[in-house]
């Protein structure tokens, strides 16, 4: 009966991988409609509870905050637009195929195994979110800003019962969990605004002329908590940008808008940019205002909205950590082909709630999150150029699968610099780690087209030598 | 006629997640019936929205 239900199981988790390997055919393509609430569904999530809390934290001004986030989140999705979507029609492939056809099955492999780290990372971020708020009936102490490790044994008890909960619910109802986070989606959306609201006469807001007196003198004050560094303008705009550098810049997106009719369809990320990340950052920064220091999502919602708000922060952080941690154990899949996907699934919860026990990972959101981006970004510039320019450059495209090589040194050698210079730029100019992703994708292109010339050069010479001695 | 019936219990759920925060805003009702309403918002929502909601198209 066990092997039975691990048969189906398996056959169940290889089924969601259709068109994985091959072009996306014609009458699979999507309209509008799912992607706007696809987009909609997966940028309103647990982590923008902590996100629009920690602006707050960091005194970032409110005329700061607005425009940081109108033009940084336009930045964003003009970059799915003009950068993902274009790729993804155009070639119809996830990014981990098109990758492998570009680089090579090594450096492909090495990519996957990054990502998927970073995955369990993010999805830590989330399992703690939901444990914050499945900790309060039991008066669980809940980590504060300056918290990096686990706070106690009732936190860590929290965590591993919300982190085995979500892994086995990953392994064995993947597709349940997505309809439940389109189902939950609308709802979520309005508790967050229903819970700023409510909150708002406590921060002496009683009719709409006194909220932006109190969004200057109450909630967004221009005032950082003690050891936190001062945002600005340029902070928040290239955070809202960069927030999702992996999926637009980096192409991870790939996967999604393969299934669009047409590029137009990278828009449709604007329902992602402006309801989750314009409208509930601006309402978790309201309630982290009126929580009156409380950073932990599930006392702050609580504190809000009541049970609902509680229960909102559980869903809200089960619904994205789930498919994350599906994502990573794909990634993880395809460095151990022999294990069955439901046991790389289950290593990879067990990682992943680990993770989630330390604190220091949603307290240091911000950085995490930059970070992710930029680390996963060269090789979106080497993909786009790849498949957009190399030709009109007289350069070979998927030049691996064109030589069959298994390590395409010119994408290695631009991921590993890029990577290098922006820690050196980082460190010897003092530059933030938030803004490294604009000067990043600059040096990327111009490696990427250097090494290009270089490696390829050779191979002709190489090729051209062969074809002599054989004759 | 049944499915009509089931949104607008959807709806009128996510009109008690909502409308009441409003009216705590407005002093008209208090806080404790903003988050009691809320609860049965979200019951109402759960509880009817599944049986009408389309799959998830991607």
């Amino acid at each position: 009966m066990a092997q039975n239900f691990l048969q189906r199981l398996d056959s169940r988790l290889v089924s969601i991988d259709e068109y994985e390997r091959e072009p996306v055919p014609e009458k699979q393509l999507k309209g509008w409609r799912g992607f706007l609430g696809m987009y909609a569904g997966e940028h309103t999530a647990g982590t923008e509870f902590v996100i629009g809390a920690l602006f707050v934290a960091h005194g970032v001004s409110a005329v700061d905050l607005i425009w940081g986030l109108l033009v940084g989140n336009l930045l964003a999705v003009l970059s799915w637009a003009f950068l993902c979507a274009p790729v993804a029609v155009k070639t119809k492939l996830t990014l981990y195929w098109q990758l492998k056809k570009i680089c090579g099955g090594n450096l492909a492999t090495l990519y996957n195994i990054v990502n998927a780290i970073m995955f369990c990372f993010l999805a830590g971020a989330m399992i703690t979110v939901a444990a914050t708020a499945v900790g309060l009936p039991f008066n669980i102490p809940m980590p504060g800003l300056d918290d990096w490790v686990p706070t106690s044994v009732g936190w860590v008890v929290t965590v591993f019962a919300v982190g085995t909960v979500i892994t086995i619910v990953a392994i064995a109802g993947y597709e349940y969990v997505a309809r439940f986070a389109n189902i939950s989606f609308p709802w979520m959306f309005l508790v967050f605004m229903a819970a700023a609201i409510a909150v708002l006469p406590g921060l002496g807001v009683h009719s709409v002329s006194d909220f932006w007196p109190a969004a200057k003198e109450r909630i967004w004050t221009g005032v950082p908590v003690e050891g936190l560094t001062q945002f600005t303008f340029w902070h928040v705009m290239f955070f809202a940008w960069f927030a999702n550098m992996a999926m637009h810049i980096g192409m991870s997106d790939m996967s999604i808008l393969r299934f669009a009719e047409n590029w137009k369809m990278g828009f449709s990320s604007a329902a992602g940019m402006f309801f989750g990340h314009f409208l509930a950052w601006i309402a978790s920064g309201i309630l982290m205002a009126a929580a009156a220091g409380a950073v932990a999502p599930g006392v702050i919602a609580f504190n809000s909205a009541g049970i609902a708000g509680a229960i909102c922060v559980v869903i809200a952080g089960w619904t994205t950590a789930n498919p994350t941690i599906y994502r990573a154990g794909l990634a993880f899949q395809a460095v151990t082909p022999d294990w069955k996907r439901w046991k790389v699934t289950l290593f990879t919860g067990l990682l992943t709630t680990v993770i989630a026990c330390f604190p220091a990972l949603v307290m240091n959101l911000l950085d995490f999150v930059a970070l992710y981006g930029l680390v996963l970004m060269p090789m979106g510039a080497v993909v786009f150029l790849d498949v957009m320019y190399f030709k009109k450059l007289n350069l070979i495209s998927n030049y691996a699968d064109e030589r069959g090589i298994k390590f395409n040194w010119a994408a290695g050698l631009t991921w590993f610099l890029t990577l290098t210079m922006c820690l050196f730029i980082n460190i010897y100019f003092g530059v933030e780690i938030f803004f490294l992703g604009l000067p990043g994708w600059f040096i990327a292109v111009i490696l990427y087209i250097g090494f290009s010339f270089l490696l390829q050069k050779q191979g002709v010479r190489q090729k051209d030598e062969r074809k002599a001695q054989s004759l | 006629m049944i499915t009509i019936f089931l949104k607008i219990l959807s709806f009128t759920g996510l009109v008690l997640t909502v409308v009441p925060s409003i009216l705590v805003f407005t002093d008209a009702i208090t806080f404790d019936m903003h988050t009691n309403l809320m609860v049965v918002g979200m019951l109402m929502w759960f509880a009817t929205s599944p049986f009408w909601m389309k799959e998830k198209e991607l």
